[in-house]
């Protein structure tokens, strides 16, 4: 086991006098923050307990489709579970995940600023996202939404009879919370660099919060405006999306994705980040080519915008239109491919360990693997007109959302662990975790390939009485539950670390970066005195060659 | 805020009072500001860019519904508008010049005028809208009691129900009486669409232009409180290109919306 | 073919029932084996990494590697190649679909929440089932009176969204007899997953005779022209060129000059948008003085007097099943169908398809262009 007592050869680890915990206990202290840190645990806090209640409705679906005919739950009712699942997942979990926690916590430690670039505006974007948040809770205990979280014109704009606009009104604000975050992380990341911290000297991490913002950026109002119209024509019935009144409804489709397929990356991305540093500090080797990897964030970002309409492949659009969403579409795969044969490679005579985080990271690309590869499924046309909107196409975002995404998010969780709370987490029961998580994920989302493939549409309530669709529904829900059990589990062992666990020194992992210079958990202004970096990123090196010293290496 | 207190202590006793704790110098922060400004425009450009995109398409879709409606905006008022816009953007300018040469007294005159400027704007809008209303060219259901009408004809009956049975309630006369000169409500439909991109969008650039005004009031009293000299002047700077974005939003809307019609695509009335 | 025998009768593999469906799974399996040999490749990698350089000491640093140019480009522009291969082979197999053969039969569909509402052109009607002659070339026309739909049917591997106020339309060519799957595959409402509904594919003998046990109301075009004289639309649109109206006649399929000096095809969304909007496009020569029948007409009835106006260009030939030069996708919006590529691309100019339509809608023995594509 590596914990922070062999790192240290036994020195004793004290936690820091000064830090940004310790600094104020009040309630206040904590809810009129400009300190990134603390804004970081408040978003923490925030979308965990989004991301249980959206698994919550998850356990429902899952449950519901246990047997073939909708006998748990009324059609109505789980058509608002689905839909509640997608709402809260996306916008309020997926989408703040990693940029807003561990994105917050260190975009300005990793550069070696002091703070982001604006921070009341960075408190800001808390409470909006938590005033959105209040509307899309409003729409839930109210009577729930059942339009899909895609939100479809016309059954959203007119023909839905539930709480469409408060969920919109919802979606709007937490739009603003996410532009503000790009906004906020572009600025710093031109503008705060330590002296020294060349782009090229940046953590991939940095890079892929880079190209995050600029999606966050330049997306997201396209979606408020969207968002904006669908709530205008439902309040004055006014036809922008409705076809009765001389709207076209595929336009809503054109708008909501031009937002909605960058979003997948701005959900994705953060993440990419996250394991090139996990890959990196885990096998103590500089990422195989940098440059590539760095770029290749940048040209996700930029190409993701070229390609929404794949999403809209049997919408009626022009055929022409959709030959040209279709061969766009594989130019997103390239860089995505790009990632995974660098990190594949950074692993290369490296020194790997085994910690939890990598555990997490090794889980990230075995289902980036597959939930790219099915991505190329259905960037073919005439494939994707057999899976569009079927279990196969709801596999496989799952795979790039939840099995990508969330396990990079806990595996960055449990690496930083140490930085945000000064504690060590139970390797034990990490490991544990993370395995009955990799195990229940595969069993919940692999059997919707197949029955994706077999016509299983999504959104269905019922399906029909085939033993066969029933037992791959029911192997679905019986990973589900395997999977919650998985996720349960840090919910437990993380809260009680930071009462019991070890105190974790400045640099547990032995890992490179700026992050790990400073104590655990840092002091409020990041830095004792501004770090001024002199070396390139994840500078690994063998003792006798070590030319620099520098506090990345345990001394001893 | 014990933060703020410790943080201030972060930089020398010879830094400018306005330097916040987090960056190193003034220079830095002016960086940041600006650039955060013009992210922030380009986030707003983004915004207004699905409205133009519906715009585009809708023109497109109804070019001559759209060139009728068009016609029947005050192009006067709308004009006497841009002027007065283009305006309050030189005085803008003069504020954001006299802020870095340092006279107090003339950025609070320029920007008390940019202020009287944009506050006319507001009011010439007001009366547009409310010369809108009068006409029952309001889409929508946004008073229940004036529904949209077009044209002398009076269709679209004012019992007309809104909502999912709009296509089969939206029965013209027209079959019956014979009418041969402008039987079609889908015509009026059309125009309707044409008042509600109107409204969507200049709507959302009077709003912008309200939070402009609040953003001219804080920087007037800090103006007016000495806060800016030719070292910091940035929140100055930082409002002008603000205030130049609505007016070129503006730049756009007007020949879009007013002077569309002009040219006589398809005639119109 | 025959390797594909096998995965045929394999539990969890669909059914394959149309002529698009084996190149479908082609598709499926090329992309499947190209996917599994690179993560496989990618984990046995790692896994090889893994074991091989983990770590034996704590304090163990390895030397670093810089990147390599190379590799990168090699892993770059393979996968790129291999992508592209995947691009073609999507855009053939979906040219497949998209473009219906020359001859097809006719049937209309209006989706509704949450029903499939099916119309023969002789004249039967149904709901949520569908019955079609085996090897025989169907087009679906469709349209919603409601919200978004969808029309899949797995086992035949096609779907079309089915959007209000226009025309959509896809093909297949039903390979087996039996009972397959109808969804609605966009969601809809409550009764989403309710609106589902049974293709039954059946010998072209067992058709007919299915035909003719319903069909109490006449064909489609009879109840069009009942519609056409119930509306009075044949005060204007009188066949001997006097009326105020042009001549229908033989109007389908043709290429219409309009005022503002376009040329359009007249396809089933020109048809229905002049119905609805008559003044969007007026045909050169004629006043705008058409009113609008929204409203009066149902999208049922709107199919039917199109089919009506169909038949109408038919006489000669004793045929109603005109339906050749259409765009394969109506994609257009009702207020549009300019002269697209795609339309200019299809092969023959538009006025010399009237006289093929001899060929009869349920000729099963008729070539299709899918058939000598592949194998």
């Amino acid at each position: 086991m590596i914990d922070a007592a062999r790192i240290d050869d036994g020195v004793a680890v004290v936690p820091p006098k000064d830090n940004y915990i310790n600094r104020a206990y009040s309630i206040k202290s904590w809810l009129l923050t400009k300190d990134h840190k603390r804004i970081a645990i408040l978003y923490l806090i925030t979308i965990t307990f989004f991301f249980f209640l959206g698994g919550a409705f998850a356990v429902m679906i899952r449950l519901e489709l246990l047997t073939p005919h909708s006998d748990l739950v009324q059609p109505e009712t789980y058509n608002k579970f689905f839909t509640m699942h997608g709402v809260v997942m996306v916008f309020l979990f997926l989408i703040p995940s990693v940029p807003a926690t561990l994105g917050n916590f260190l975009v300005p430690i990793m550069i070696g600023a002091k703070d982001l670039a604006f921070p009341k505006i960075n408190l800001l974007s808390w409470y909006i996202l938590v005033v959105g948040a209040a509307f899309i809770l409003y729409a839930v205990v109210a009577g729930g939404v059942d339009t899909g979280w895609t939100f479809y014109t016309p059954y959203s704009s007119t023909y839905s009879n539930s709480y469409v606009m408060a969920a919109a009104i919802g979606v709007f604000i937490t739009g603003f919370s996410s532009i503000l975050t790009g906004l906020n992380f572009i600025v710093t990341i031109h503008t705060m660099r330590a002296p020294g911290m060349t782009w090229y000297r940046l953590p991939l991490f940095i890079w892929s919060h880079y190209a995050t913002s600029l999606i966050m950026v330049l997306g997201t109002p396209v979606i408020a405006v969207t968002i904006l119209l669908v709530g205008l024509e439902r309040v004055f019935r006014v036809g922008i999306f409705d076809p009765a009144i001389g709207g076209d409804p595929i336009l809503f489709q054109h708008l909501f994705w031009f937002y909605s397929h960058p979003a997948v990356y701005i959900m994705l991305l953060p993440g990419m980040g996250v394991i090139s540093e996990l890959i990196a500090a885990f096998s103590r080797k500089n990422i195989f080519g940098y440059k590539f990897v760095a770029f290749a964030s940048l040209g996700i970002a930029i190409y993701g915008f070229l390609v929404w309409g794949h999403h809209m492949f049997t919408s009626g659009q022009s055929i022409y239109g959709s030959l040209i969403f279709s061969f766009l579409s594989y130019f997103v795969a390239i860089p995505s491919a790009i990632k995974v044969f660098n990190w594949t490679a950074t692993l290369y005579r490296g020194s790997i360990s085994y910690d939890t985080p990598m555990l997490y990271a090794l889980g990230f690309i075995g289902f980036f693997l597959i939930g790219g590869t099915t991505g190329l499924f259905l960037a073919a046309i005439g494939l994707d007109i057999h899976v569009h909107d079927t279990y196969f196409v709801v596999a496989h975002f799952h795979y790039v959302m939840v099995g990508g995404t969330v396990m990079a998010y806990l595996g960055g969780l449990h690496y930083w662990w140490p930085k945000l709370t000064g504690r060590m987490y139970p390797e034990g029961w990490a490991r544990l975790s993370a395995l009955i998580i990799f195990v229940g994920f595969n069993l919940t989302f692999f059997p919707q390939f197949i029955l994706g493939y077999m016509g299983m549409p999504r959104r269905y309530a019922a399906y029909p009485d085939d033993p066969i669709w029933q037992m791959l529904n029911v192997f679905s829900t019986a990973g589900a539950s395997i999977l919650g059990a998985g996720y349960l589990l840090p919910m437990i062992y993380l809260p009680w670390s930071m009462r019991y666990g070890k105190y974790a020194p400045a640099n547990p992992w032995g890992a490179t970066g700026l992050e790990w210079q400073t104590s655990s958990p840092p002091p409020t202004e990041n830095f004792e005195e501004t770090p001024i970096v002199t070396w390139e990123p994840y500078e690994y090196r063998p003792r006798e060659e070590k030319v620099v010293v520098n506090k990345i290496l345990p001394t001893d | 805020m014990a933060e703020a207190v410790h943080t201030t202590t972060g930089h020398p006793a010879s830094a400018h009072a306005a330097l916040q704790h987090h960056f190193e110098n003034m220079e830095q922060q002016r960086e940041a500001g600006t650039l955060g400004m013009w992210i922030f425009l380009v986030t707003e450009i983004m915004f207004f860019g699905g409205m133009f995109m519906a715009y585009i398409l809708y023109r497109a879709y109804n070019a001559d519904a759209f060139a009728a409606a068009s016609n029947a905006l005050n192009v006067k008022m709308g004009f006497a508008n841009t002027i007065v816009l283009i305006c309050s953007s030189l005085t803008m300018a003069l504020a954001v010049y006299y802020s870095q040469v340092g006279k107090r007294m003339m950025i609070v005159v320029m920007l008390i005028l940019t202020m009287i400027l944009g506050t006319a704007f507001l009011v010439v809008k007001a009366f547009e809208y409310y010369d809108k209303y009068e006409k029952n060219e309001i889409p929508g259901r946004l008073f229940p009691s004036r529904p949209f009408k077009w044209g002398e004809s009076g269709h679209g009956s004012p019992a007309q129900e809104p909502g999912r049975d709009a296509t089969t309630e939206r029965n013209p006369q027209a079959v019956q009486t014979g009418q041969e000169q402008k039987p079609d409500p889908n015509f009026a439909s059309r125009v309707e669409m044409f008042f509600f991109i109107y409204f969507a969008m200049t709507g959302l650039h009077a709003l912008h232009m309200v939070i402009g005004l609040g953003m001219l009031i804080v920087l007037t009293i800090m103006a007016w409180k000495g806060r800016f000299s030719p070292e910091y002047h940035s929140p100055v700077e930082l409002g002008g290109l603000y205030w130049h974005f609505v007016d070129i939003v503006w730049i756009f809307l007007f020949p879009l919306l007013y002077l569309l019609g002009a040219h006589g695509v398809g005639g119109g009335h | 073919m025959n390797s594909l025998s096998l995965i045929r009768n394999f539990p969890l593999f669909p059914d394959q029932a149309s002529t698009v469906a084996d190149k479908v799974d082609g598709l499926f399996f090329f992309i499947t084996a190209v996917s599994v040999f690179f993560s496989v490749l990618v984990v046995a990698f790692i896994f090889y990494f893994f074991i091989k350089y983990r770590r034996r000491s704590p304090d163990e640093v390895p030397r670093p590697i810089e990147g390599s140019n190379k590799l990168e480009i090699t892993w770059t522009v393979i996968p790129f190649g291999i992508a592209m291969l995947m691009f073609v082979g999507g855009a053939y197999v979906y040219f497949t679909m998209a473009r219906p053969p020359r001859d097809t039969m006719d049937i209309y569909v209006v989706g509704k929440q949450w029903m499939w509402k099916i119309q023969h052109p002789e004249g039967n009607r149904e709901i949520n089932e569908l019955h079609v002659p085996v090897n025989t070339s169907i087009r679906l026309t469709m349209t919603t009176e409601d919200v978004l739909h969808s029309f899949y049917i797995p086992d035949f591997r096609i779907k079309q969204d089915v959007v209000p106020g226009r025309y959509t339309t896809m093909w297949f060519k039903a390979t087996k007899p039996g009972k397959y799957h109808i969804f609605c595959a966009e969601y809809c409402g409550t009764n989403h997953s309710g609106m589902i509904g049974t293709v039954y594919v059946m010998e072209p003998s067992e058709y007919e005779a299915w035909l003719s046990g319903g069909a109490a109301e006449g064909s489609l075009a009879s109840q069009g022209q009942k519609v056409f004289q119930d509306l009075a639309c044949n005060t204007c649109h009188r066949s001997d060129a006097q009326g105020r109206g042009p001549v229908l006649d033989g109007i389908f399929g043709k290429s219409v000059q309009l005022q503002n000096g376009q040329t359009l095809v007249a396809d089933e969304s020109y048809l229905r948008e002049s119905i609805l909007n008559p003044n969007a496009k007026t045909v050169a020569g004629f006043q705008p003085i058409m009113p609008t029948f929204q409203g009066q007409v149902s999208e049922e009835q709107l199919l039917q007097l199109i089919a009506y106006i169909k038949s109408l260009g038919a006489q000669g030939g004793q045929q109603q099943q005109g339906s050749i030069n259409t765009p394969a996708q109506s994609n257009a919006r009702p207020t549009s169908v300019p002269t697209t590529a795609s339309q200019a691309n299809r092969g023959g100019a538009p006025n010399s398809n009237t006289t093929s339509t001899g060929a009869g809608a349920n000729q099963t023995g008729t070539p299709a262009r899918q058939g000598n594509r592949q194998q």
